[in-house]
């Protein structure tokens, strides 16, 4: 079966992206796979290469660019939702002039297009939402 | 058949009453995160009574129950108010496929 997933929590503020990346590794584990991970609202955090922690804690920023390129996931940021939080691409960067970027490799910048196809072309969309 | 998931704890957020008021005989109802902390819901006993007169099955996902120290809750159905079956991620997997439809209450 085809799943694509909604992550609409950011790391540390709540539980919601951890639960997220669980569920798709259970997912894949169970031999489904994953036609989309969608990142919105404060969810485009987990996209940015830029999150520094100590190296005893757990990553989770390199944990989904794992996945993403374990399993060559689509992987998509909503640019809208990510620009104005700061999380922006080489592209976008130049564009806006910009002094760095930040966007994970293999995740894509794009629109809410990219959801509705996720819903339509997903035998089951599944949302992940944050607390607050 | 629709599967409901609930993130909140029903002592901070009306969501699990919500989601009750709105599901449908037959629906699945899967505690997690802080939703699990519904196992053991004591101020609302009307409404829990009202939740299990309705045919639904209940789930509580069991590494969210682990984290919370709530793993006794399972051992002690006198405690457990809200009575779950506690589930592992891909049992919850496992959930979604069988249902028709999945509706997040966050």
């Amino acid at each position: 079966m085809k799943f694509s997933i909604v992550i609409l929590g950011a790391p540390y503020t709540d539980q919601a992206a951890e639960t997220a990346y669980r569920f798709a590794a259970a997912t894949l584990a169970r031999g489904h796979s994953i036609y989309r991970l969608f990142f919105y609202h404060d969810g485009v955090h987990n996209a940015s290469e830029l999150l520094t922690l100590p190296q005893d804690e757990l990553q989770p920023a390199r944990r989904w660019r794992d996945l993403i390129q374990e399993h060559q996931l689509d992987a998509v940021v909503c640019i809208a939702a990510a620009l104005r939080r700061g999380v922006i691409n080489d592209t976008e960067a130049r564009r806006f002039d910009k002094p760095a970027h930040n966007l994970g490799e293999g995740i894509k910048l794009a629109g809410l297009g990219e959801l509705l196809d996720a819903a339509h072309m997903s035998d089951r969309l599944i949302t992940f939402g944050a607390t607050s | 058949m629709i599967l409901h998931t609930v993130n909140k704890s029903p002592y901070r957020s009306r969501q699990l009453l919500n989601c009750l008021a709105r599901a449908k005989a037959g629906d699945r109802i899967l505690l997690i995160e802080d939703g699990v902390y519904g196992l053991n819901w004591s101020d609302n006993a009307d409404d829990i009574a009202s939740a299990l007169a309705l045919p639904l099955q209940f789930y509580a996902l069991l590494p969210d129950i682990q984290a919370r120290g709530l793993m006794r809750l399972l051992e002690d159905s006198a405690a457990m108010t809200l009575p779950c079956q506690a589930i592992s991620d891909e049992q919850f997997v496992d959930l979604v496929v069988e249902a028709d439809n999945v509706i997040s209450w966050y």
